[in-house]
């Protein structure tokens, strides 16, 4: 781009800031049988040309929903528009063809997903997933491609055009990887081929649909990098829809904040950080989990020890069945962790930590010794075991793939109890209505279906499914990752309270280094099976002694 | 568990059922086997050669659950009463009244007043005309027609239910069990079926519970797959694992946690079971090697279709009703995948 160029835009914007997409007044309903739930309600926005317009909100809020008119890839059948416009060039988006949308999309408006695992098709290379793109819009090309189909080769140009996109969006040697399958790439790359297939026609928008959420720490901050230097580079204007606002903050000129399907508060990123006017948008803001967890009792007993504690999966096996090669999922992980304590194991995904909490429960098999109130429990059967698993609990990732659909949540939480023979029909009814009110749930609910809660009731409901057992120890696998940031700071101080009131143990597993810094004593450090480091959460957040640690804190405190 | 008031039903039952009735030709061709099933269920009472109610004499006499014999009205034998017999009949009928089914034929009575040799086409007595040993067509459809739907029951809920735990356990165990139960399932469902029912029916004289038993034999295998791949996929979603660690047992996770899941596959299929084995029970009969000589089976009505070519009521009607019974099955398969499609919201 020249000098000029710029020269002359930056008078415009001082002027009058040129609209790329205006969208105005629109809402948008679904019809679900009989129902009609309106997702967007009356939803205004200006994306200028050359800048970052972010919409931040909660699951739920309609900000997906508002992106994806865009390009209208809602389900014709069900969806309606009953008010509002979606100007781009002076044209409204809701009432041109078929047709038309199809020389828009991917043409001059590109979008990327947030699933770059099921984003990609398996079966092709990316090299074909590229120019296929390409070829859609590019009539020249196309005819050129035709010509050449039948010698099966792919023509120069295009090629040439993959590898000068693969370059752009920073994949190294990429004559090598043209013939790479997805399930060869990492996560990251995956997204970046992702990236390459939307600006594969140099779009004049790029909708990003929280590109990063489904990848590591390290791994989001290399790919917004990317994103924003593409947009300079290219010129492009770019709607960032995310819920995480340290992004928005680095990352966005302009904000609008969505609540409900309408939007609250919009504006500069600056203005609206600065001096938030909604109390929403204050909430949402300083809703980082905070304080630090209270003291471990003194002269707290160890409750549980593990040494050298490996998990290994066969990998290969010879001819004989034998295994000869393993893949190390944890390896040789010792631990201590006293009552009252927290132990937050951090990592990357892939890095074992989730493995290594499965097996301390012998929910996967493992070697090595683990020491449970002094006792060893690593060579016991199952049915021996069965007795400790009331004082080791644990509560899963996702809230909604943790609570079985069937089952009102009275018989989730008395499952354990009746498994564990504990008290008549009347006392286990009062333990339960004790457990909910625990956890700050309306016992008047406790003959509802889980569906009828949301994420952070239903983790609530796991934590009071584990609780009422009086466990001593509970595994917390990830319990706030599938949450909104504000749920997340609520669940964070129950389970604090909690720990204090019973002084139970928790080994929190997570890759949230702000609710792990909130939550734990000790912290773990873990990449690819082995420990990293291993500190107190002091010593490991004030001065990391290993490269890797640092890095991750970088990472994830790069935007604050 | 209140199944049959839709008020205790879980929304998402609540959705099935509104799905299923969605399905308009489903939901009619349910309505419409049920009637013909439960009234078919009571066959005795719609076509039957004896009367429904006897009164004779001041007295009220059911000759259908019990005997009596032809004393009982004055006549001559010890012998039970035919009431066909214009001898009884006038007797009853002195001193009182009969009343008799809407067809005055039972599958196995011989009409011997037929004007013309047998096979009897259609006519006033015989509406659908007799067979060749001038039995009537419609008394026999109509109690065909209860026990191939009662047989394809049986034979669906028994392999259902073999199915369902040989997959369960092949799911849930894996390794060596799911190994060698998958070879001997491709081993055993390479047998040449027909041909073993075939000779094994010929070893043994079939009643309706030894052709059940032989053909569940093979008849099992249909769900295994489903229900396994199932159960392999229900061992690791997280409310099992946390049921496991809960600490409930094996027996436990497998009935409380995992079966419900796979019951959504088993329900879907059964109609189209259910069709499969009326048909298996139909081709035996049609080959002769199904049920007991003399009993009513629409396959062997076909099969004296198939001999009495210048009888076309006997091929057409048992063609017409198996075409309705096997039509009315898919369509009701249908509805219920509809109302089991989670992607139907």
């Amino acid at each position: 781009m020249s000098s000029e160029n710029t020269s002359e835009q930056l008078m415009k914007e001082q002027v009058n800031k040129d609209t790329q997409i205006q969208i105005k007044n629109l809402s948008v309903c679904f019809s679900q049988g009989e129902n009609v739930i309106e997702a967007v309600k009356d939803v205004s926005l200006n994306l200028y040309k050359g800048e970052t317009l972010a919409i931040v909100g909660e699951s739920g809020s309609g900000k997906s929903v508002t992106a994806q008119a865009i390009l209208a890839l809602h389900p014709k059948q069900k969806v309606s528009y009953p008010t509002g416009e979606i100007l781009f060039n002076g044209k409204d988006l809701l009432k041109i063809s078929d047709a038309q949308m199809r020389s828009i999309r991917g043409a001059k408006i590109g979008m990327i997903f947030q699933e770059p695992m099921t984003s990609l098709n398996p079966l092709h290379t990316i090299e074909k997933q590229i120019s296929e793109s390409i070829l859609l819009h590019n009539k020249q090309l196309a005819i050129a491609a035709a010509d050449l189909k039948r010698t099966k080769k792919t023509p120069l140009a295009i090629k040439h055009k993959v590898i000068e996109l693969l370059n752009l969006v920073g994949i190294p040697n990429p004559e090598e990887r043209l013939n790479a399958y997805p399930h060869q790439l990492s996560g990251g790359q995956k997204q970046r081929v992702m990236i390459a297939m939307a600006l594969a026609n140099e779009p004049e928008v790029l909708i990003a649909d929280e590109p990063t959420t489904a990848l590591d720490v390290t791994v989001q901050k290399q790919v917004l990098e990317l994103i924003k230097s593409l947009q300079k580079k290219l010129g492009m204007s770019v709607i960032l829809i995310s819920h995480d606002l340290n992004i928005v903050k680095h990352y966005a000129d302009s904000v609008a904040v969505m609540h409900h399907g309408r939007v609250i508060e919009s504006g500069a990123t600056s203005e609206i950080f600065a001096s938030p006017k909604e109390a929403y948008t204050e909430k949402l803001i300083h809703s980082d989990p905070k304080g630090i967890p209270h003291p471990i009792p003194e002269k707290s007993p160890v409750i549980l020890s593990s040494e050298k504690v490996n998990v290994w999966f066969p990998k290969k096996t010879s001819f004989w069945g034998k295994t000869t090669d393993y893949l190390k999922a944890a390896n040789d992980i010792s631990i201590q962790l006293k009552a009252g304590e927290t132990l937050g194991i951090v990592g990357e995904s892939g890095s074992g930590k989730t493995t290594f909490g499965l097996a301390l429960l012998k929910l996967l098999p493992s070697t090595g010794t683990v020491i449970f109130e002094g006792q060893e429990i690593q060579g016991l059967n199952q049915a021996e075991f069965r007795s400790f698993r009331r004082d080791m609990q644990i509560v899963f990732q996702d809230p909604y793939g943790s609570l079985s659909p069937r089952m009102s949540i009275f018989q989730i939480i008395e499952e354990g109890l009746l498994i564990h023979n504990i008290s008549d029909k009347a006392g286990r009814e009062k333990i339960i209505i004790d457990a909910l009110e625990e956890v700050g749930l309306d016992a008047q609910t406790r003959h509802r279906f889980p569906h009828e809660f949301s994420g952070g009731q239903r983790q609530r409901i796991a934590i009071a499914r584990a609780l009422v057992l009086k466990p001593k120890l509970i595994i917390l696998d990830e319990p706030t990752s599938a949450l909104d940031r504000t749920v997340q700071g609520q669940v964070v101080e129950l389970l604090r309270d909690i720990q204090a009131k019973h002084g139970i143990a928790y080994i929190f597993i997570s890759h949230d280094l702000a609710v792990v810094k909130a939550l734990s004593h000790h912290v773990m450090v873990m990449k690819q099976g082995q420990i990293v480091e291993q500190n107190s959460c002091d010593e490991i957040f004030n001065s990391p002694k290993e490269t890797y640690t640092k890095n991750l804190l970088e990472a994830a405190y790069f935007y604050s | 568990m209140h199944i049959f008031t839709p008020s205790s039903w879980t929304p998402l039952n609540k959705r099935r059922w509104i799905n299923f009735r969605k399905n308009k030709r489903g939901f009619y061709s349910l309505i419409i086997f049920s009637f013909l099933f439960v009234t078919t269920l009571f066959a005795e009472l719609i076509a039957n050669d004896k009367p429904v109610v006897v009164s004779y004499d001041e007295q009220l006499y059911f000759p259908i659950f019990n005997t009596y014999s032809e004393t009982t009205f004055g006549g001559d034998f010890l012998t039970e009463a035919d009431y066909r017999d214009e001898y009884v009949a006038e007797l009853i009928n002195e001193k009182g009244w009969m009343l008799w089914p809407l067809v005055r034929y039972s599958y196995d009575t011989i009409n011997y007043n037929l004007e013309v040799p047998a096979p009897a086409p259609p006519s006033n007595a015989n509406w659908l005309g007799t067979d060749d040993q001038a039995r009537d067509v419609v008394a026999r459809l109509i109690y065909g027609f209860r026990i191939s739907v009662l047989f394809g029951l049986a034979l669906t809920i028994f392999s259902s239910i073999v199915g369902v735990v040989v997959g369960a356990l092949q799911g849930f165990y894996g390794g060596k069990v799911d190994l060698f139960g998958q070879r001997f399932i491709e081993i055993w469902s390479g047998l040449p079926v027909l041909f073993l029912l075939i000779i094994m029916t010929s070893f043994i004289t079939p009643n309706f519970w030894w052709l059940l038993g032989i053909m569940l034999l093979f008849s099992w295998m249909g769900l295994v797959d489903v229900v396994r791949a199932e159960f392999l996929r229900a061992r690791n979603l997280e409310y099992v694992r946390a049921a496991r660690a809960l600490g409930l047992d094996n027996k436990g996770i497998m009935f409380t946690h995992m079966l419900p899941n796979a019951m959504v596959a088993t329900l879907t299929f059964m109609p189209f079971i259910l069709t499969g084995s009326i048909t298996t029970l139909t081709s035996l009969d049609f080959l002769g090697f199904g049920l007991p000589p003399g009993s009513p089976s629409l396959g062997e009505l076909i099969a004296q279709g198939k001999t009495n070519l210048h009888a076309p009521w006997l091929g057409a009607s048992a063609f017409i009703v198996l075409a309705v019974i096997l039509s009315l099955l898919v369509f009701i398969g249908e509805a219920v995948r509809d109302a089991f499609d989670p992607r139907k919201a």
